[in-house]
């Protein structure tokens, strides 16, 4: 693989990478305000 | 699932070389987006006109995971094209030039489909990702990797893919599946073929050479548009069945009948029409006009709904 090539292959990796990242930060973000809109107030409703 | 605008020829991004690997633009049309925005308004349109809607921040995950499986379906899909199927009318825009290997393509596209099917089962119902399930693996096993390149009949019976996601929409909101659903599934289920052998008319020497067994490739054009015709006329009434069963009303049903009508005329020109650039320019104008029909009933059902729930 040339230089060249390689720098592209490396820049596109390392911004498949932050798109992961980005994906899984979504996901946690979707489940984080399904809880909330699902459980409402009940989040806090935990007897011990 | 994609199947609403599939059936492109060779895509440059599935490549089996290495390269320089895939790009976020590459996999991002790999998903199909412009497949994907149909997708998710027709759920849309079955999420609202369900009785009760959920909770719109359910709702937009809800879309997100549909449209994300739809996407998923689209990868998967190009994996088995590579480089033989069609791009036709859908072609996405060029991109860049990097190439995203089957196997990235393969892993990529598991990973959606099972990561959107988890979160809209888990999140929002097990009906609805149920449906979702039974759409992405209806349209990669029945569709793309047996029906599509052995009966002409692939796009009758493969439109079911295309036609769920109402059905899951409604789902969506009512963790059932009710008549109402269906009978948008029907419009879709129905309005596929005429759609697809009016594309595959002008575009017939594509699918040819693609090995696609379409229709007109199989059986001829003559007999291409009399099913044309046939399948249209079945349509056209169908698309009122909504105001018939108390889901629309009666804007819905005026926009139907003239939609209808015109899509019947439409579809009787390219009967008529046999030869030359009249025949391509019917079969041209019926192809964009279907998209038309089939966004503006959905549309009207939307905007109707909508009407509802304000005066109310």
């Amino acid at each position: 693989m040339a230089d060249d090539e390689r720098q592209e292959w490396e820049r596109r990796r390392r911004m498949r990478s932050i798109a992961i990242a980005l994906a899984l930060a979504a996901l946690v973000v979707v489940f984080y305000v399904a809880t909330l809109v699902r459980l409402g107030g009940n989040v806090l409703n935990r007897p011990l | 699932m994609g199947n609403m605008a599939e059936i492109g020829i060779s895509d440059s991004r599935i490549h089996s070389a290495q390269a320089v690997g895939g790009s976020i633009g590459d996999f991002v049309a790999l998903m199909k987006p412009r497949v994907m925005s149909l997708v998710v308004f027709t759920a849309l349109v079955g999420i609202m006109l369900a009785p009760e809607p959920p909770h719109p921040a359910l709702a937009v995950i809800a879309l997100l995971c549909i449209a994300v499986g739809a996407g998923a379906s689209g990868a998967l899909n190009m994996v088995r094209c590579r480089h033989r199927c069609v791009h036709a009318a859908h072609r996405e825009p060029a991109h860049s030039p990097g190439f995203v290997t089957p196997e990235e393509a393969l892993t990529f596209g598991t990973v959606l489909a099972i990561g959107s099917v988890a979160t809209l089962a888990l999140i929002v119902n097990w009906v609805a990702g149920a449906l979702l399930a039974l759409t992405i693996a209806f349209y990669i096993l029945v569709y793309t990797m047996w029906l599509k390149r052995r009966t002409p009949q692939n796009i009758v019976i493969g439109g079911a893919a295309g036609a769920f996601p109402p059905m899951i929409g409604w789902a969506v909101s009512t963790g059932s599946i009710g008549t109402e659903s269906i009978m948008l599934f029907l419009i879709i289920f129905m309005w596929t073929p005429p759609h697809f052998w009016a594309l595959a008319l002008y575009r017939m020497r594509d699918y040819e050479r693609a090995g696609v067994p379409m229709l007109p490739v199989v059986a001829g054009t003559d007999e291409t548009r009399k099913q044309i015709v046939i399948y249209s006329a079945l349509l056209v009434p169908l698309g009122l069945w909504p105001a018939f069963m108390g889901l629309a009303g009666g804007l819905y049903a005026v926009v139907s009948i003239v939609l209808g009508a015109v899509f019947l005329a439409f579809a009787l020109a390219v009967y008529h029409h046999r030869e030359g650039r009249q025949a391509d320019y019917a079969a041209r104008r019926l192809f964009a006009f279907s998209i038309f029909y089939l966004f503006g009933l959905f549309a009207m059902l939307l905007l109707e709904r909508g009407i509802d729930r304000l005066v109310d």
